[in-house]
């Protein structure tokens, strides 16, 4: 039997490797997986959170599908920037993303 | 049963998007679909207009507020209000790029569909009284956001502007959602209205504290204050300047939308804890963002940095307000009266800085010495908007500044008299950077490498004057008569949590 507390944990832990992967990973396409992570995080939460309060509504898990539904139009919108700069760089660093500063 | 009257603004909207959608599709010339548009727009201000005289017309039955959907959707006053600024701010940026469209080969259609999108989030969140709603609506202002900054494909400074615009935003979703899981985990609802009446014993936890925390920081991210706000000259600079005016704008406007509700609505019972948050991030805005405009020589990044400088003085008298505990109404009448005008005066600016540089293909300041010479028109527009960024009466701006001078002023209390102080010192800053434009424009020598002769010849294109004429009037108009902006924000700070609950 799992607790509440696993699942948070799980939860916080996942968002954290994301946050982390967003801000340390230079390839676009893996920063990209990152925020896909960090929004799992928040997934597994609302869900968990769901049972756990036996919600009559189902709140967190028809959120849940809002925010799966959300993280797939992220997606999409990303990869066609992504893809639009490797056309014209053949690199999707985004270290080297620094024309414009200050 | 629904009220269709209510949410005939949005059904309006929605049907123009998906009609500029098939426009494109069976026109070949483009154009027509950015007339479409803003037929749409206009059939769209009809239902707001009714339904915000309701009790003045005949056979129209209902006031508001209207509230739907279990109080997730209410349609009140300050709804209808912001729907209007939504619904001016997109007809304005549509105009501007119309003109900027057509003047080289980019793809029209698709454009105006995602602008107009993105108008239609604007129009959900302002109304939108529950997390869920409110996320999505913000969704639908972002996610067209990052494809339109990215619209120049070949231009790699445009492909930079929309990768920074897209992992900031998405980074900030992130953030706000798992702030929401959290407030849900605690208190097992995600409507406002039940999470303002949160027993004391949960407001407590300290879960509660982080996850507003993290719903706070999703929002600055979108509204552009300090410390998250690097991203906002880049974009402006990097995408195509209409975009930049819907961006600082409409973007912005979507992002104190949601802030403000959700502050406000949801979660009135722990203003002590958001209030100090915003205060800060209201002071750091405003100092940050006139220092650095000061230093800047492009006027596209210049506009960037003065959109994070007034977005500070936006939140300046509601984050006051909270932090001292003082009445919450008249601080936020006073925002919304910052923001409408904020949304008029900006528009015109990006609006003049757009008409110049489709002329001179540049928004170096350097270029623009000497404008009168070439075009006096453009020059007194420079200056009529950007004096009115700066405050100067008679144009809107002094009234934004007046509204909320004297709102921080009313707060009294330490918290009230100290924003008051810096956003006074700050004025004196911004007014150094705004005048340096006006000047660059009237006083200085024309250089060498401009050819005076070709740039008189040029027109500004019908859209744009429309575009420039219409904020013109309002700037003026709304500087000589502040009461019709001040009435609509005071009727604006009618809000209601959910009257059905």
């Amino acid at each position: 039997m799992m607790t509440i507390i696993q699942w948070i944990l799980l939860g916080a832990a996942l968002f954290s490797v994301g946050l982390y992967g967003v801000l340390t990973r230079r390839n676009a396409v893996l920063v990209l997986a990152s925020v896909e992570i960090m929004l799992a995080a928040v997934n597994i939460n609302l869900v968990a959170f769901d049972t756990y309060l036996s919600d009559p509504a189902y709140t967190g898990q028809i959120f849940a599908l809002f925010v799966i539904a959300l993280a797939a139009a992220e997606v999409g919108v990303g990869i066609a920037i992504i893809l639009m700069i490797f056309r014209n760089r053949h690199s999707v660093d985004v270290d080297e993303l620094d024309l414009m500063r200050y | 049963m629904i009220d269709y009257h209510a949410i005939l603004p949005e059904i309006i909207l929605a049907l123009t998007v998906l009609a500029v959608l098939v426009t494109d599709l069976v026109t070949k010339d483009k154009y027509y679909a950015a007339v479409v548009g803003m037929a749409g727009l206009f059939a769209t201000m009809i239902p707001l207009l009714t339904l915000a005289l309701c009790d003045d017309l005949a056979g129209c039955s209902g006031e508001l507020p209207r509230v739907l959907f279990g109080g997730s959707y209410v349609v009140d006053q300050y709804a209808v209000v912001l729907k209007a600024v939504f619904v001016f701010a997109v007809f304005i940026a549509l105009l501007l790029a119309v003109a900027y469209l057509e003047s080289d080969r980019y793809y029209e259609g698709e454009f105006y569909f995602l602008l107009l999108a993105a108008a239609l989030g604007g129009v959900v969140m302002s109304s939108s009284r529950d997390f869920l709603t409110l996320i999505i609506g913000l969704e639908l202002v972002s996610g067209p956001g990052f494809l339109l900054a990215g619209w120049r494909k070949g231009d790699e400074r445009s492909n930079e502007a929309a990768l920074k615009f897209f992992i900031i935003g998405v980074t900030g979703l992130a953030l706000l959602l798992m702030g929401v899981s959290l407030v849900y985990g605690i208190t097992g609802t995600q409507l406002f209205a039940e999470l303002a009446a949160t027993p004391q014993a949960i407001v407590d936890e300290p879960v509660f504290a982080l996850g507003l925390l993290f719903v706070l920081l999703g929002f600055t991210f979108k509204i552009s204050a300090v410390p998250f706000h690097v991203w906002t000259p880049d974009v402006y600079e990097g995408a195509p300047t209409p975009v930049g005016a819907w961006l600082s704008v409409g973007s912005k406007t979507a992002g104190f939308v949601g802030l403000l509700t959700v502050c406000y609505l949801a979660f009135p019972q722990v203003s002590n804890l958001w209030g100090p948050a915003l205060w800060l991030a209201a002071i750091l805005s405003m100092t940050v963002g006139n220092f650095v405009a000061i230093q800047q020589t492009n006027v596209v990044r210049l506009l960037g940095y003065s959109s994070i400088a007034q977005a500070g003085f936006i939140l300046a008298p509601f984050g006051a307000a909270a932090a001292a505990g003082a009445d919450l109404q008249q601080a936020f009448a006073a925002s919304v009266t910052y923001l409408v005008i904020y949304a008029v005066m900006n528009l015109g600016a990006f609006g003049v800085v757009i008409a110049v540089g489709t002329r001179l293909k540049t928004y170096e300041l350097a270029d623009w010495s000497g404008m009168y010479r070439w075009s006096a028109g453009l020059a007194i527009l420079v200056g009529a908007f950007f004096l009115s960024l700066a405050g100067i009466p008679p144009l809107a701006g002094w009234f934004a500044k007046l509204a909320m001078f004297s709102a921080t002023i009313a707060v009294g209390d330490i918290w009230g008299y100290s924003i008051a102080v810096v956003a006074a010192l700050n004025t004196v800053v911004a007014l150094v950077y705004y005048t340096k434009v006006v000047k660059t424009a009237f006083f200085d020598p024309v250089p060498d490498t401009i050819d005076v002769a070709a740039l008189e010849g040029m027109d500004v294109a019908p859209p744009m004057q429309l575009a420039l004429g219409i904020t013109a009037v309002l700037v003026l108009v709304l500087g000589v008569f502040p009461g019709l902006v001040s009435t609509l924000a005071q009727y604006s700070s009618e809000v209601v949590t959910a009257a059905g609950l």
